[in-house]
């Protein structure tokens, strides 16, 4: 099966964009340098093509029940409108992907809303259809993907940008927009195409991500004469925010790792039922043995993902999950897991760069606070 | 998009130049090269007196995006280290034939050249 392709992919291929296959979608990878994209989030703004996010509505009677039951957080504390980032955890509390989940706005047929990461939405959603029949939920489970282009405004000057964009038509413009308080969603118009706008990203800026139905897609994004970004400074930007990345930062067979393990605490709500809850309890109860950490490097050379942790004694104690160069910092930047024992800010430990050894001290996240 | 490909260097299919006179040749990266790599952010090179071999390794370029090894294009004894590019990698992207040169060396086989890529073939392969 050849890949998937974004509703722009032409636009970016004429616009000079590199590619690069994604979760089984072939997207943008960069379209000017990484560099010059990052810069642009984080003293301006740019504009992600993310339209390989998968998108799935869940609806019905016991559609909150469903969610409530397949994700770590509580979304019964959602009002339409609102979102909240959540883990799909399995029996062992091992995280199966991360998402973000809305209880979608009145104006959008339907109840909640989910983004499961690229190349995971068929396998949510059977997920969602097994659990709902097995459990016998009245509930649908409707996979939108293809209906939908997803767009990431971001950076500080996102929320005029957006004000500039959207239709005077649109209810109470522009408070609409500055109203949109972080992880809320509404419903704006574009160029006449209804959108779903959430003030949500991935890259540590103010922003908004923007889901627009696949064939208007070109004409808003046609309406933010903004630098457009790849996946590339997409990465750079998450990992210096100390932000995961699915697949990647955890993965449920090649590295297994509970919300606890990944610093995500806060989206384990043990107060509700969810598949996985009674394992991370315990874990919660005995604490865990290793913790996600950032780190830099203090010798020359850049971390990558698979690259091992040792301590000073030279023995292994961890393996860089993601690594790069920072552009804001100027710093190689990585995050990986490691014994607790090793995981407080100014510990020293080592990276082995192509076989080398190189000192390295933990940091707080996020690198650039 | 088109690259540049000076007409006075030989070329290896693995994306290095050499560019030869009197028994030496500098050796560095193709604007092609450059270009699929991104920003450059490191690079890794043997030291003074070391010596290289035809096609295998001698270093490493390192952009944010990816990591690559540098395959020599000729033997030799390194002459000569531009360390500017240890300090600003950016000139890897900024001036490949010029400023971000990598090595000089000294050739044990000036016959080595006669293998590299000529600039047109050079230009076929990356068309």
């Amino acid at each position: 099966m050849g890949l998937l392709k974004p509703p722009l992919h032409g636009v970016h291929d004429a616009r000079g964009a590199k590619f690069t296959e994604f979760g089984g979608w072939d997207m943008p990878v960069e379209f000017d340098s990484i560099r010059t994209e990052h810069e642009s989030v984080r003293e301006a703004a740019g504009i992600f093509d993310v339209s390989h996010m998968g998108e799935i509505i869940v609806s019905g009677p016991d559609a909150e029940a469903l969610m409530q039951r397949l994700t770590s957080n509580d979304v019964t504390v959602l009002s339409p409108g609102d979102a909240q980032y959540s883990m799909i955890t399995n029996e062992d509390g091992v995280i199966i992907d991360d998402t973000v989940v809305y209880r979608l706005p009145d104006a959008i047929e339907g109840d909640y809303l989910f983004i499961p990461n690229a190349g995971h939405d068929g396998e949510m959603q059977r997920r969602w259809e097994t659990h709902r029949d097995e459990w016998g939920l009245d509930a649908s489970v409707e996979n939108v993907t293809s209906d939908w282009a997803m767009f990431a405004l971001q950076g500080p000057d996102a929320e005029k940008l957006l004000m500039a964009a959207v239709d005077e038509h649109t209810p109470a413009e522009p408070t609409a927009v500055q109203n949109l308080k972080s992880f809320t969603a509404t419903v704006l118009s574009f160029d006449g195409a209804e959108c779903i706008v959430a003030r949500t990203g991935y890259t540590g800026e103010d922003g908004f991500e923007i889901l627009a139905p696949w064939d208007d897609a070109e004409a808003v994004w046609e309406l933010f004469d903004v630098q457009p970004c790849g996946l590339g400074a997409r990465d750079t930007l998450r990992m210096e925010m100390g932000f995961l990345l699915s697949g990647q930062d955890f993965h449920p067979e090649d590295n297994p790792r509970t919300p606890y393990e990944a610093g995500l605490s806060f989206t384990v709500k043990l107060d509700t039922e969810f598949v996985g809850r009674d394992a991370l309890e315990r874990q919660h109860a005995e604490g865990v043995a290793e913790k996600f950490v950032g780190f830099q490097l203090l010798e020359r050379g850049v971390p990558r993902h698979g690259y091992d942790i040792t301590n000073t004694d030279e023995e292994h104690i961890g393996t860089v999950t993601s690594g790069t160069m920072s552009p804001t910092l100027g710093e190689p930047i990585g995050l990986g897991y490691v014994p607790v024992d090793y995981a407080d800010p100014d510990t020293t430990i080592h990276v082995l760069v192509r076989g080398n050894p190189k000192k390295a001290v933990i940091k707080s996240l996020p690198f650039n606070q | 998009m088109t690259f540049e490909v000076p007409d006075d260097l030989k070329y290896q299919e693995s994306h290095e130049w050499a560019r030869a006179a009197d028994g030496t040749a500098k050796i560095g990266i193709t604007d092609f090269a450059q270009d699929e790599l991104g920003d450059i952010v490191f690079v890794e090179l043997p030291d003074v007196g070391d010596d290289v071999s035809k096609g295998a390794e001698f270093g490493v370029v390192e952009s944010i995006k990816a990591v690559s090894d540098l395959y020599a294009p000729v033997s030799g004894t390194v002459t000569a280290v531009n360390d500017q590019v240890f300090d600003a990698p950016e000139l890897v992207n900024d001036d490949p034939y010029g400023d971000g040169w990598m090595l000089e060396v000294e050739l044990t086989d000036e016959s080595e050249l006669d293998s590299l890529l000529t600039p047109d073939d050079y230009e076929d392969q990356i068309a």
